[in-house]
């Protein structure tokens, strides 16, 4: 039997495509939602961090988003992912594929804070006192004006944190999650043939990424598209 | 130093107003002639004083030009007149109030206060009519639910009210009314300045003195009482120049109170009423156009003009 037939027998025969399926389900999910949640918590982080320069309430708050931001920053993503298993949700009975939603959230939001903050930052500061010098109120003219420049800056970096995450989410199959490359294992281990399984792991993910890519220069151009009329 | 920093932040209206009362020279009281009066005004950032007890009132119809060598707190003065900047000490009043007291609500003043600047600052994100309109009908919207606001309460009050019931606030000007009326003005305004057919385009592809004349346009939508430039022509090739300027002549014409920081000499020779010559932290000089630049009487403004003449 050669390698291909090893693998095509435990991917069909032996219904290893059901895994597969979950798996890429799964890594789609944990990525998608993982990187919502991460632009939600880290848009807030970023917001209050700007706020903080000139308001003392948001100052506090943005010293907590600092500390949250160097704990998720600093540790690695699998490491989270145990300690938010084994310690954290011991006693909760709590899915796998929740929990991995969870963690990666709360790590994308970390890098996201920092890039969301840099995107508020690059809009000129003159954008900000026209709008005030219009009778706008900070808040206001921060909605208005600087925010929706600020998005269209970030778009590509952005784009780049779901590739990231993306690949990260390949080490969710750690915590009793099934993920593409939990899958992919399971099929090389049955019959101890690597090589085809992890190249096919390979390509799935290289061609994910790739969709992702072109999704996201679309996304970008849409919005560029407007200034140049 | 440390003290300096202090005080500013005292003073600095971006900060939370519980934490920093106000407590500097009180105010002296408000010459009712004057548009804008400031009194003792300071600026200092850390220990570097930008200037110093600059006093000066503004009356309508005025046309300042302030002149003098680059890095003497003319630009900096200026954005004190609204308060752009905070001042580290000394007042600045716009009409009766005192824009350094935070109680005053200073989003309200700067209606009336347009100002251009330098680097023009259109909005990158919104298409020329848009500009122009954002600010008019964002007022006139904010207004309009301010109005709601009380005539809810006014309408919760009345119930518990057997007689004298209080009379609603009229609505004058419904959201439809206040849109289309921003539209037809900013219109009228590009029609103006000869750019009508640019009111959908985006500002990216104009050219500088399109974008500053447009600016112009944009402060002027909101009817202010006073415009304030802030070197509107440094930017702009010397083609261009030109046409920003003359728009500024216009609007002298009409009788806009303006002040104007500007390195153009002959224009600020032409156009001002007054002209100030600010050096070293203080108004070194000041009077008419012609005792300033026929009759100069201080050393620096005589070098300085020696050197830009």
């Amino acid at each position: 039997m050669s390698k291909w037939d090893v693998f095509y027998e435990q991917l069909i025969t032996q219904g290893g495509y059901k895994d597969v399926l979950l798996g890429l389900r799964n890594t789609l999910v944990i990525a998608v939602c993982g990187l919502l949640i991460g632009i939600f918590i880290g848009t807030v982080i970023a917001c209050v961090q700007v706020a903080g320069k000139r308001n003392k309430i948001a100052k506090g708050f943005s010293i907590a988003g600092t500390v949250y931001t160097a704990v998720f920053r600093g540790t690695p993503i699998i490491v989270q992912l145990l300690i938010f298993h084994y310690i954290l949700f011991q006693n909760i009975n709590i899915d796998g594929l929740l929990e991995a939603i969870i963690v990666f959230g709360l790590n994308s939001g970390a890098y996201v804070a920092e890039i969301m903050r840099g995107g508020i930052e690059s809009v000129d500061a003159g954008q900000l006192e026209a709008g005030r010098t219009l009778g706008m109120s900070y808040i206001t003219a921060m909605i208005k004006i600087v925010f929706p420049q600020a998005i269209k800056n970030v778009i590509p970096t952005l784009g780049n944190e779901l590739i990231a995450l993306t690949k990260d989410t390949s080490v969710a199959g750690y915590v009793a999650t099934m993920d593409l490359t939990r899958a992919f294992r399971l099929i090389a281990s049955a019959k101890y043939e690597y090589m085809v399984p992890y190249l096919m792991l390979a390509l799935c993910y290289f061609i994910i990424i790739l969709i992702m890519t072109v999704v996201i220069r679309l996304i970008e151009r849409r919005l560029k598209k407007s200034e140049k009329r | 130093m440390k003290n300096a920093k202090k005080k500013t932040a005292k003073h600095n209206r971006n900060k939370n107003e519980k934490f920093f009362k106000t407590e500097t020279t009180p105010a002296e009281p408000f010459d009712p002639n004057a548009l804008i009066e400031v009194q003792h005004l300071t600026k200092k950032y850390g220990a570097l004083t930008v200037f110093e007890d600059v006093s000066a009132k503004i009356s309508t119809g005025e046309k300042i030009a302030i002149i003098g060598p680059s890095g003497s707190g003319k630009s900096t003065f200026l954005r004190c007149l609204n308060v752009l900047e905070d001042p580290t000490d000394g007042h600045v009043f716009f009409k009766g109030n005192n824009l350094c007291n935070l109680k005053v609500d200073i989003n309200i003043q700067r209606r009336k206060m347009g100002m251009v600047f330098q680097s023009f600052n259109l909005f990158n994100n919104m298409n020329v009519l848009k500009n122009i309109t954002l600010a008019p009908v964002h007022v006139g919207l904010q207004d309009l639910h301010k109005i709601r606001r009380k005539n809810l309460f006014i309408k919760l009050k009345n119930l518990f009210r057997k007689k004298d019931k209080q009379e609603l606030i009229k609505i004058e000007k419904s959201a439809k009314e206040i849109r289309s009326e921003a539209k037809a003005n900013a219109i009228r305004l590009l029609e103006r300045i000869g750019l009508a057919d640019k009111a959908n385009v985006y500002p990216s592809t104009l050219s500088g003195g399109q974008r500053q004349r447009i600016a112009i346009v944009r402060a002027l939508a909101m009817n202010p009482e006073v415009m304030l430039f802030d070197e509107p022509t440094s930017a702009l090739d010397p083609e261009m120049v030109g046409e920003v300027l003359s728009l500024i002549k216009e609007l002298a014409n009409e009788g806009m109170t303006m002040v104007i920081v500007t390195h153009e000499m002959g224009f600020a020779r032409e156009v001002a009423t007054r002209v100030m010559f600010m050096a070293d932290g203080k108004i070194a000089e000041e009077g008419t156009p012609e005792q300033i630049f026929g009759n100069p009487q201080n050393d620096r403004l005589k070098d300085f003009l020696s050197k830009v003449l």
